[in-house]
């Protein structure tokens, strides 16, 4: 039998020949491709997020008016500039870490040490970024109220501004205790109790005459959400089931439940294929500084992590366009 | 690209495509902040012209992310193709057929849904 001695495998080479199949080392071309079949998959998901988005174009929820918040920027209405924020941070990590393989090409490691470092900090920010935006969208921001058939219904001024709960509803001191697992005959429990009844929430509307509610239905003209005038609200409200705030896999308080339902699936699978890059990232970081490509005489290591940490970049431009934009 | 050259370095290069990725994002969120009239309440092709223009941007986007982060212009053609072809093949394939099917459901559902109480 014959012995291979792995005296050329400098871990870039095919076994079996000099010959390189499309001109990349194994493992490049095998990044290129799980690249390609992660893209396949992320295509899956907004493929099927935009066969829902078209089935309920009508009433969709209008993402300028779901993500508007802004960091030490209370109650300002801010929409997409936090978004385009986290945009950038994560164009400019790729662009440190396209730095970084630049200076591997040249065998600088001190270079190579420094952009690397700025990408993985660059992914960190994301990340939290990226947290801090689920836990506005989690906690919401205004409340509403949900029908007996799912639909939601929210609540706005006069000049047709949306209004938080809190702005008008009364609080009516009713006792209502939180039912927990240990007080039923069965084992079933609720979530935190939400800070109004639903009755509170019906009649302090009934009294406020200057209020009225919104329909999730889109007007095809002007792209807004339906105003229905304050008289013609009560068939709507005799519908009322529960009051919704913010928005988790159940329920949502901007509208469709699915909206949420895709949003923390999208997102969160990106940003666990961030969260896997910054911890890859940090790995080939350490192999850097204790000099294991130095010695290996190049750099292909942090080339090929550098494909997959532009490749999240690159799901990243389509989240952003398909969530915030389009 | 020779041997030789991907030894020099493209630093140039990098920030030359790190601002046209920051312009084009600028770009998206002023219009999408803004949304004027005239391209967001009008239609063409099935939509409105803004969505046209993001999708367009996202295409160019990443088309410099995948040809000079990814150094996909410095590699061999048949390994381009190979990839990039495969993806941009399926992705069309599959978006076109949902979003078709999407349209239908709506089509159908829409009128049977019920908005006044």
């Amino acid at each position: 039998m014959e012995v291979t001695i792995p005296t050329e495998n400098n871990g870039t080479s095919w076994k079996g020949g000099n010959e390189k199949p499309l001109g990349a080392s194994y493992g490049k071309m095998m990044m290129w491709f799980f690249i390609l079949s992660d893209a396949l998959t992320f295509s899956g998901f907004l493929g099927a997020y935009g066969l829902m988005r078209f089935k309920f174009h009508d009433s969709w929820p209008i993402a300028d008016e779901v993500f508007t918040h802004f960091p030490f920027l209370h109650g300002l209405h801010a929409p997409m500039y936090y978004v385009a924020l986290m945009t950038f941070i994560l164009i400019f990590s790729s662009v440190t870490m396209v730095l970084a393989v630049d200076a591997g090409h040249q065998m600088n490691k001190a270079k190579v040490t420094f952009y690397m470092l700025l990408t993985i900090i660059g992914g960190a920010i994301f990340l939290g970024s990226q947290a801090w935006e689920w836990k506005n969208f989690i906690n919401g921001t205004y409340g509403a109220v949900k029908l007996n058939d799912g639909k939601i219904i929210q609540f706005v001024d006069a000049s047709g501004e949306q209004i938080t709960l809190e702005s008008f509803v009364k609080s009516q001191h009713s006792e209502r205790t939180q039912h927990t697992a240990n007080k039923g005959i069965w084992f079933v429990k609720e979530a935190a109790l939400p800070p109004f009844t639903l009755n509170e929430v019906v009649e302090s509307f009934k009294a406020n005459p200057g209020i009225s509610i919104r329909t999730e239905l889109i007007n095809p003209e002007t792209k807004a959400k339906t105003i229905i005038p304050h008289n013609e609200s009560i068939g709507f409200l005799n519908e009322a089931k529960s009051v919704v705030m913010g928005a988790n896999l159940r329920e949502n308080e901007y509208g469709k439940t699915l909206f949420a339902n895709f949003f923390f699936f999208i997102t969160g699978f990106h940003g666990f294929h961030v969260l896997s890059g910054v911890i890859i990232n940090i790995i080939i970081f350490f192999n850097v500084i204790i000099g294991t490509y130095e010695r290996r005489g190049h750099y292909e290591m942090v080339e090929k992590v550098g494909l997959y940490w532009h490749f999240v970049d690159l799901v990243w431009v389509f989240v952003f366009t398909f969530f915030y934009l389009v | 690209m020779t041997h030789a050259q991907e030894h020099t370095s493209h630093t140039k290069l990098i920030w030359k495509v790190f601002a046209i990725l920051s312009v084009i994002t600028l770009a998206e969120v002023a219009l999408g902040i803004t949304k004027p009239a005239s391209l967001y309440l009008t239609k063409i092709l099935g939509t409105s012209p803004l969505n046209i223009i993001f999708l367009v941007l996202t295409v160019v986007k990443a088309y410099y992310i995948t040809w000079f982060f990814m150094h996909m212009a410095d590699e061999k053609k048949s390994l381009r193709r190979a990839v990039v072809w495969t993806a941009v093949f399926l992705i069309i394939f599959l978006a076109t057929l949902l979003l078709i099917e999407g349209s239908y459901l709506n089509d159908i559902l829409g009128p049977l849904t019920k908005w006044n109480y």
